[in-house]
Formats: structure tokens, sequence, C-alpha cells
């Protein structure tokens, strides 16, 4: 057993590489803040953190069967104007409300499921349409901005635990060991590696190609609602933002990316989109510890992206094969 | 044989994406008619073209991308860098004012460069390039307005391109799509490049090894890409008379749309502008019939996505695995 | 199995073949490329259905929909590292097909023990079970095959050229391994074409050619000539355009390597090549051929050694530059379907893919110029196609290998390289392709080209270099070059290198 270390290493190298970076990135941040490491600082940067967080836990299922999901960023704002419509009133009805912004999640997603397995059209295109139909159901929902939620939900998730830990963290810390770890584990989750790593071989052994698909965008969708439920506990409200919605979309293949996971599908982890996503939340964080002009924060966000990104062809230099570069 | 011959001649003669992409059209206007007579106008038609136009430009900029086999999500900001370096080269002297649009579309066609390298060179997903390209032209923007509305003015001839009319009473955006369209014909039909841009989509490993330099087709594709979304930019600021922020957001997802609605494979090495055309002129009307409908604004984002998906399902759909 | 048959198209891959296996021996299956055996095995392992015949399990007849179908059955084929998901570990990959399951999760720890007794059955106890498969090289990613099909308690063991990407080590490994398994009771169906591990390991074999079954019998009856003999078959007559004796040229030559070297793949290599040659690359199957003739093309990076054109050294970079008219040089790749054309464009967008630069002027293609060329090619190869605007792909398979040259022969090529270009081609076409390749070595080429067909290498070299193990081992010269020589040659440069192993 003690020879399984390099191993797992090799397995997880993408996302122990944002992890690190993260720590790093963090430490630098941490010692320099003017204010000191608080709990209140630290929750609102969690809260920031832990929503893209979950958005590209989303992402990172579909992104792993190799394929793409542009519709996350409205169904996280569908769930938002649900959530702020129907999590509200007495905690039966507050509960009732937050599983039926769970279940629309899900019905997104398996739409989005069922249409490229059946439809055998391409991710990107559908997600494309079907977050525009998602989109309109949330104008529907909430024409104007508005609604409430259920403040003692709200404060739950968005405050402190004892000892001025994050509730946020908790609840990322929930999603990871009661969707993620799961999943990975079960036979349908690996079924979705292979379907990302090389679709020709997993057909060849038998694996359940179709029913990998459909649980892996089945759950994106879940977790996406839970980011718009999470959202509506932030800002108390509900609010159709298209912005906001395409903004997370992108944001969301951005941390996913940092997060070491691989476009092609097939390899990288949930853990590693999380660590991508707090990474990329809190470049603009390091900007204002360093009394840089918050003006400059969009810039520096997208060279350390491009920079990032880069890394990725550092493979290249080992290629001897030039054949092997083309598809 | 001979009943092959002709089913498959006639096959490849008439895109079946095409035939439904403008029966779709037809489609549209007798609905639209049916809301409003002065739907199918002469007027209100052309007006619907101009439109149509500036979503045209930036649409031939993201088919050529597609038909590699690439995507560009960098169009938002790159459509946005167009409009504020043209606007804010005006604010320069006559000099800058002169080179106004030409400023803009240059700076459109670096950007492409930058996101070209990293797909050829590089090897990276262009998905991911693009979006760091937007990325960075949306913090050099910011950086350039300060934060604020950009309050440069369009120049003149920015203005004329965009709103004026002439011949006819045509339109000069809807012209200047037209010249942008022919260009784009001939590129794609007639030239070595073009040839090697649906090559590269089709199957960039036997294009390389019969000797195409497809490194070089992959930075030119996206430089002109870059340089189009550019061009769009200057057009709508010559439209509103400035440029303003985010003002390329709106354009990037219509503008795949409707190269896919045209029947251009989102996978690449298949596609023709005619389909593109269509595309963009049915995804124009579906939004003004929408508002002419005077559907709520949720409506109409519902029934656009299920047009869409309902249409690729005719005739979108990839293959089965025992096929 | 009785009186299999099979056609793809308008070539029947199968004629009234026959084979019965029993357990506990091992069956070899013997012939050379296009014989029938991966047809046979394919229709076996559940992955097609013939057209005629019986398959007969235990004395009753069964036909099998789907591989899936044929494990259940207890046959189990061990494919050439197709089904092996790369970023996956081992274990993971051996037990895609049903793991070991706990409160609906896999496993891991029962997943390990079951990937251990898998490997350790298949002599890969070196393997790490949490290694990733694509970090492995091609020798053990075969391993990990064997030990996948393994792991399914098969009872009919298929292996299909299983041992092409092994190591020699590993090779004696699976000896080991398949004679316990035979031990065991397994019944085992060896196809291979190299006789020394049929020797080492069968207890029958059958010979096929031309997609029937031509001999059976028990191994040792015959001798190897007699095998080969059975192999080659006494009705192909194999015709090959008469060949001018060449006499040696004191020219300079056309295309020379001096002490070419890429990773461990080729090893020193220098060869001369003259204008008006046929040079043949022969031996067994992965010593560097392919390698070879990717390298001059400047496909691969890091070669190291000279390469002179007309003695003149050259840099070649890629395939741009090697189709310059000055090196003018052409490879017809590996693999037509993926490397040769692309499929979905017409039929004249890839002939003139390749000289579209000597059909335009300042980047716009001279229609007519293409048209006229493009119809010149056409008539030249005798490509039969129903119109030049239809897609590639609605080519027979002869006709796209027709295309493929033809792209290459409107750039006049000067030095023209072969990657087995008659693989899964009809038999007239070949003999049309062995008469173009003569009339353009006379018109002044240099021909490169490396076959898996030994009747190839015979009829239509002028030389044959044999390679192993990515050097040049041995050079056959005009009527040296007999199937005798090639196939023992080859042969025996093994034997020589396992004894050399081994001590």
């Amino acid at each position: 057993m003690s020879g399984d270390w390099p191993y797992r290493l090799r397995e997880h190298r993408g996302t122990l590489l944002a992890f690190a970076a993260f720590v790093a990135m963090f430490a630098i941040y941490a010692a320099n803040h003017p204010a000191g490491l608080n709990a209140n600082v630290a929750t609102t940067a969690a809260n920031k953190g832990v929503l893209l967080a979950i958005v590209a836990m989303a992402q990172t299922l579909v992104v792993l069967t190799s394929g793409i999901d542009l519709s996350v960023g409205m169904v996280m704002v569908l769930a938002n104007c649900l959530a702020s419509g129907i999590a509200v009133g007495s905690p039966l009805m507050t509960a009732l409300g937050v599983a039926g912004v769970l279940v629309v999640g899900c019905v997104c997603g398996a739409i989005n499921g069922l249409i490229v397995i059946y439809g055998r059209l391409q991710p990107i295109v559908t997600t494309i349409a079907t977050g525009s139909v998602y989109y309109g159901a949330a104008l529907a929902l909430r024409r104007v901005p508005g609604g409430d939620i259920n403040a003692g939900l709200a404060d739950a998730l968005t405050g402190q635990l004892p000892g001025g830990v994050p509730a946020s963290l908790a609840l990322l810390l929930a999603l990871v060991l009661i969707v993620w770890l799961p999943w990975r584990r079960a036979a349908i989750g690996r079924a979705a590696y292979a379907l990302g790593s090389s679709e020709v071989a997993a057909y060849m052994s038998g694996v359940p190609i179709r029913r990998a698909q459909f649980v892996a965008y089945t759950l994106a969708g879940l977790l996406a609602s839970v980011a718009g439920l999470f959202v509506t506990c932030i800002t108390y409200s509900g609010e159709a933002s298209a912005a906001n919605g395409s903004t997370y979309t992108l944001y969301s293949i951005a941390a996913v990316v940092l997060g070491g996971v691989s476009l092609f599908g097939g390899s990288g982890s949930a853990v590693g989109a999380i660590f991508g996503a707090l990474m990329f939340r809190s470049i603009g964080d390091l900007l204002f510890v360093f009394n840089l002009d918050p003006l400059w924060q969009p810039l520096f966000q997208g060279v350390v992206l491009a920079a990032a990104v880069c890394l990725g062809s550092v493979r290249l230099l080992q290629v001897r094969n030039r054949l092997e570069l083309y598809g | 044989m001979a009943e092959t011959y002709t089913l498959a001649t006639l096959r490849s003669r008439v895109d079946p994406a095409i035939a439904a992409a403008f029966g779709c059209i037809v489609l549209l206007l007798l609905l639209g008619s049916l809301y409003s007579s002065s739907f199918l106008s002469p007027q209100y038609l052309l007006q619907q073209l101009k439109v149509a136009s500036f979503l045209g430009v930036i649409a031939t900029g993201a088919m050529i991308v597609i038909l590699l086999g690439q995507i560009d999500l960098s169009v938002p900001w790159v459509v946005a860098v167009g409009g504020m370096m043209a606007t804010a080269a005006t604010g320069w002297g006559p000099l800058g004012q002169a080179l106004a649009i030409p400023v803009g579309v240059a700076c459109g066609v670096v950007l492409g460069l930058v996101s070209g390298f990293g797909v050829a060179f590089l090897r990276l997903p262009s998905m991911i390039v693009t979006l760091a390209v937007n990325a960075i032209a949306q913090g050099l923007m910011v950086v350039h307005t300060g934060g604020f509305s950009p309050q440069d003015a369009s120049s003149p001839a920015m203005r004329f391109i965009a709103t004026g009319h002439s011949l006819f009473g045509i339109p000069n955006a809807l012209l200047v799509w037209a010249a942008v369209g022919a260009a784009a014909v001939f590129l794609l039909t007639r030239t070595t490049f073009g040839r090697t841009v649906y090559a590269i989509g089709n199957r960039e490993r036997a294009a390389y090894l019969s000797g195409a330099r497809t490194r070089g087709v992959v930075m030119a594709a996206f430089a002109i890409a870059g340089g189009l979304s550019a061009f769009g930019g200057v057009l709508l600021a010559g439209y509103a008379s400035k440029a303003a922020q985010a003002m390329g957001d709106p354009y990037l997802l219509p503008a795949i749309a409707a190269v896919v609605l045209g029947g251009t494979a989102i996978l690449g090495g298949r596609g023709s502008y005619l389909g593109t055309v269509a595309g963009v002129i049915l995804i124009t009307l579906l939004q003004s019939i929408l508002s002419v409908m005077q559907m709520e604004e949720f409506g109409r984002h519902v029934i656009y996505g299920v047009v869409i998906i309902a249409m690729l399902l005719v005739y979108g759909r990839g293959r089965r695995h025992s096929e | 199995m009785q009186g299999i048959s099979k056609r793809y198209g308008g070539v029947r891959a199968l004629q009234d073949a026959q084979l019965a296996i029993e357990a506990g021996r091992i069956h070899a299956v013997l012939g050379e490329n296009g014989a029938g055996k991966s047809t046979l095995i394919k229709i076996m392992a559940g992955v097609v259905a013939p057209d005629e015949g019986l398959m007969l399990l235990d004395g009753k007849p069964v036909s099998f929909a789907s591989p899936a179908a044929a494990n259940d059955a207890g046959i189990v084929c061990i494919f050439q590292e197709l089904s092996l998901i790369p970023d996956l570990s081992v274990a993971d990959n051996i037990a895609i097909s049903n793991p070991p399951r706990r409160f609906g999760l896999i496993d891991r720890r029962a997943q390990r023990r079951m990937a251990e007794e898998a490997l350790a059955r298949a002599g890969a106890e070196g393997i790490h079970p949490l290694a990733l498969v694509k970090d492995l090289s091609l020798s053990r990613r075969q391993m990990v095959e064997i030990a996948k099909a393994l792991a399914r308690q098969p009872r009919i063991l298929i292996l299909d050229e299983a041992t092409s990407a092994l190591t020699a080590a590993d090779v004696t490994k699976i000896y080991a391994v398949l004679k316990r398994l035979r031990a065991e009771g397994l019944a085992l169906l060896y196809i291979s074409h190299r006789m020394h591990e049929i020797t080492e390991l069968a207890d029958e074999c059958t010979v096929f050619c031309n997609g029937r079954s031509v001999a059976s019998y028990a191994a040792g009856t015959k001798t190897d000539n007699e095998v080969v003999e059975l192999m080659i078959g006494r009705e192909y007559s194999g015709v090959f355009p008469t060949r001018t004796p060449r006499t040696a040229s004191d020219a300079t030559a056309r295309l020379e390597l001096r002490r070419l070297c890429w990773t461990d793949k080729l090893n020193d290599i220098s060869l001369q090549l003259h204008a008006g040659e046929v040079i043949g690359l022969g031996g067994l199957d992965g010593q560097g051929q392919r390698e070879l003739l990717l390298a001059l093309f400047g496909v691969l990076r890091g070669t190291t050694g000279q390469v002179l054109v007309d003695g003149k050294p050259v840099d070649i970079t890629g395939p741009s530059v090697a189709k310059r008219a000055e090196i003018g040089m052409a490879l017809i790749p590996e693999d037509r379907k993926t490397e040769g054309l692309m499929l979905p464009m017409s039929v004249r967008e890839n002939l003139s893919f390749a000289a579209l630069g000597r059909l335009s002027r300042w980047g716009v293609v001279d229609a007519a110029a293409e048209r006229g060329a493009v119809e010149r090619i056409v008539r030249l190869l005798a490509v039969r196609t129903d119109g030049i605007d239809l897609s590639a792909g609605s080519l027979s398979g002869g006709n796209q290998q027709k295309l493929v040259i033809g792209k290459w022969l409107m750039m006049a090529p000067r030095i023209i390289l072969l990657n087995d270009p008659t693989r899964g081609i009809d038999v007239g076409t070949k003999q049309e392709i062995y008469t173009l390749l003569r009339e353009l070595a006379e018109a002044g080429a240099a021909i490169l080209f490396y076959s898996t067909d030994y009747d190839e290498l015979v009829g239509c070299c002028d030389r044959v270099l044999v390679m192993y193990d990515g050097a040049i081992k041995r050079e056959l010269v005009g009527a040296q070059i007999t199937e005798r020589a090639l196939v023992s040659s080859a042969l025996n440069i093994d034997a020589d290198a396992r004894q050399a192993a081994a001590a």
C-alpha cells in the first residue's frame, strides 16, 4: 500500500496543483490584508467564492463527459427567482420550497441530457438554446426583481458557524460529500469518466454511456439550482439577470480549467474545480490587498486566466510525433 | 446506380438545412403579417435587414471559426473593443477620425491573432483561449474607459456606414453586410485559404499530412473573426453614435445560433455562407416577430430557445453508434 | 464453426470457413493480412454476424447479437488496446464491465484485489493497479488488456495478434501464461502470422488463405516451408509488372539517410534511394518501418542524423516543407480514411488538395485548371466514381486509395513514400497500383514503401530492407528477394534476438 502514493498523486495531479495555487494565493492575501483575517471578512469572501464553486462543480460533471453546459448560469438564475417565491414562510413551507427548487434544477438538467442523448445534438448548441428557455422561465417568475426568502435559512447558509467558520464552506463540504463523492465512486460516475476519456473504448467495454450522460446532466442541473438558492440567501431577492447568468456560465468554465479538469473530458475532479473557482474569485481580492486600482481587476483576472491556461500546453514540449497533436 | 447519382447530387446541391431555414423565414413572415399588416412592407423588411446586418457581420466571423471546428467566445468584448477603440480614435484629431474604422478593426485583428496563436501553436482548446482573450479584452476596456461609459462619439464615417442610406434607399449597413458576405463567400469557395479551412474542419490530420499550412490558416481565421467582430462593434457604435459597456454581450449566442441554424456543423467542415445568411435573418425576424406580437420578454426567450432546438432536431442530428 | 461466409461490399472476406476448437488446447490460426482471420474472430466474438454458416458451442448452435452476448457465453476476445480507457486506472479498466459493489458504490478494495488477481494470472504482476493506462507503454497496455479479458472468466479466449505490441520479455511471459491457461482447461484461439510463436504454443493449426480455411493439422506435422506455401497459396499467381534489372547506379542518390535516430524506435538508420528504384521495407510489424516513413516526411520531432536529397542536406520540418519542389516528397499515409482523405469532401477537393498551391494564383483557385487536372488524374488512375463532385466517402476502399495516390501525383513527386498502400484493397486495384508504381519508377521517381504483404515486396521491389527493432538488419537485392527469404529473415532475426535476450 505504501507504493500507492505516486499513483494517487498522478491521478489527482490537476486537483492538487489547483489546491496548492489557491493556498498560496490565500496565504498572500491573508498575510497582507490590512484589517487582518477576521470572521466577517472571511464570510463575505467565502460566500462569493462558494457561489462560483457550486456552479463550477455543476460544470465539472458535464465537462467530464466531454460535454459542456452553457445553461448552468441560467438554471442558477431560474432557481434564484423560484426560490424567492416559494422558499418562504413557515419552516415546512420553506422546506417544500427548497425541495421544489431542487426538483426544478434536476428537471432542467434532465432536459439538457435527454436532448443531447436522444436528439443527438451537440451539447454546446443544446445548452445555448435551453439556457435561453430557462432564462425565459426565470423572467416569467420575476419580471422585476423582488421576492424574499426565509430569513432563518438565509442566515444559516450565509452566516457563520460557531468558531467563525463561514457556513457556506460547510454547505460546500456537504455538497462534496453528498453529491460529488458518491457519484465519483459509483459505477455511473466512473462510466462518465470513461465516456469522456474515450467514447469508442467505453462503448466497446459495454459502459452504460447514455445513463452516465443523463445522470451527469441532471446532477449538474441540481447543483446549479443549489447555487441559485444560495444567491437568494445572499440577496434576499430574486432577479432575472441575464448578465449574471452568462457571467457565471463563462466563469464556471474558467474555474473548471483552472481546477485541472480537461475540457476534452475524462480527467479532473470537482474538488479541483472548487479550488479553481476560489482562486478565480480571489484574484480581485489580491488586488485590493495590494492597493492596486480595482479598475485593473478585470484585466488582471484575464491575464491570470490566460497564463494558467497556457500551462496546459506544457505537454507540447514532450510530444515527439506531431500526428498526436492533430485529432 | 442512376438513382443514387441523382439523389446524391441533389442532396449535395440543395442543403436541407438551408431549405429548412428559408422555409422558416417564409413561415415567420406569414405569421408576422397576421399580426400586423405592415409586417410585409418594404420599409419594415429593409429595417429588419439593417438590424440583421450587424449580427450578420459578426456571424460571418463566427462561421469561419466554427467551420474550422473551433469556437470563438471572445465575441462580446472584441465587439466592444472595436466600438470603443474606433470612437476613441475619433477623438484623436483629424487623422484619428479618418482612421477610426481601421483602428477599431485592427484592434480586433490583434486580439484574434492572440486567440489564433493559442489554438494553432499552443494547441489549447479554443473555448478556453477565446474566453481568456474575452476577459483580457474586457479588462483592457475597463481600464481604458475608467469604468465609466465611454464618452467618445463616433466619427461621421462610422455613422454613415451604419445609419445612412444610398442606392435607392437601401441602408448602408446592409450594403456593408453584403460586401462582407461577398468577400466571405469568395474567400471560402474560391481560395486556397477557404479550401484549407474546410479541410481542417473535416480532418485536420489529413490536411496536415497533405502539406497544408494548417497553423497559419487557423491563425488567419481567428484574426479574420476578430476583425469582423470588431467591425461589428464599429457598426454598432456608428448606429448608436457612441460605444457602450457590454455592447457586444447580446451578440455572442445569437451569432452561434445563426451559424448553426444555417446548416453549418458545429463540429466543423460543413456549411455554406448562404445558410448563415438565412440563419441571421431567421434569428432577427424571430426576435422582431416576438416583439411585434407584444409577447412579454419571457416568452421571447422561451420561444427563441425552443425554435432553435426544434430546427436542429430536424436537420442537425448526429449519428448513432451503430452506424 | 462450419461453412462460415461473410462479404463486405465487393470483397469476399470469408468463404466457407471451418474451424474446430477444443478445451485445454491452443489452436493457432495463421494467414497473411486479408486472409480472413480477423473476420472469423469478429464473428466468433459477436462483433459482426455471418452471412452464412453455423456456429456450435458445446455442440449447440449459437449466434451472438453483440460482444456482450458472446462474453456471457464465455467467449472473450483480446483486442489490441482499443477497449482500454486511457484516463482511468488499470484496476478501473479491468473491472469496468462489472465492478464489485458495496452499498451501491464501487468497492475499491475488492476491485483492486480483482485487478491484482487478473494481472497475476496474466503474468503482469509488475503493473501497479493504480497506474493510469495512458501512462503505460503499448506493451503494458496490451498486458492489461489480457488481464481484463481474464477477469471475465472466459472459457474460450481469443488472442488476435495480441503479441504484436509486446516487448520480447513480455512475450515470453505470455507464453507461460497461455500454457498455464491451457492446463487449466481453457480453449485458446491464437491468431498470428509469426511462425515461431506458433511453433512455441500451438497444439493445432488452421491456415487461412484468401478467405478460406485451407488446412487444419496438428502442430509439428508440417514443416515451416510447407506452411509458408499454404499461406501463400498456389492459385494466386500475383501478376506483377516486369522489372527491368537495374544496374548499380553511380549517380547521386535521390534520397540518402545517414544515421537517422529517433527516441528508441529508430536506431541508426542509413540508406540510399536512387531515382527509378523501388525499395521495400520488410520485417515484422512494428519494427519502426512506419516511423521511418514519418521521420522522412518531417512528422517526427527530435530526429538526429542527416537527410540528403540529391546530395544536398535538407531539414524537413514538416509535410509542407517536404512537398516543396526542391525536395518533392510525397507520403501515402497508413490510414486513408483518417490521414489520407477528408471523406465528407468531394473527390475533386480531395484530389486537388495537396497541389492547391500550383492550381491557384495569388491564393485564388483556378477552377478550370483544377477541374482539368482532376479529370486527368481520374482518367489516368481509372478511379471508378459516379462524379467528381460526390463525396470521397462514397468510393470503395481501393478507389479511395487511388484518390490518395492521385492527390500526390498532381505534385509530380520525385520521392514517393507509401505506408502499407494496398492494405484492405481488392486484388484488381492492387494490380493497378503495382503497375502504376513501376511506371512512376521508370519515369524517374524514387519509391520507398512499407508493406506487410510479402507478395508485394517480392513482386515490386528492386531492393528490400528488412528491419528489426528500428534498424535495418538485412538487405535483399534483386533475385535474393523471395517470399521464403523475407519470411525466414524476419523470423531468424527474431530468434537471434530472443537468444540474445535470454542470454
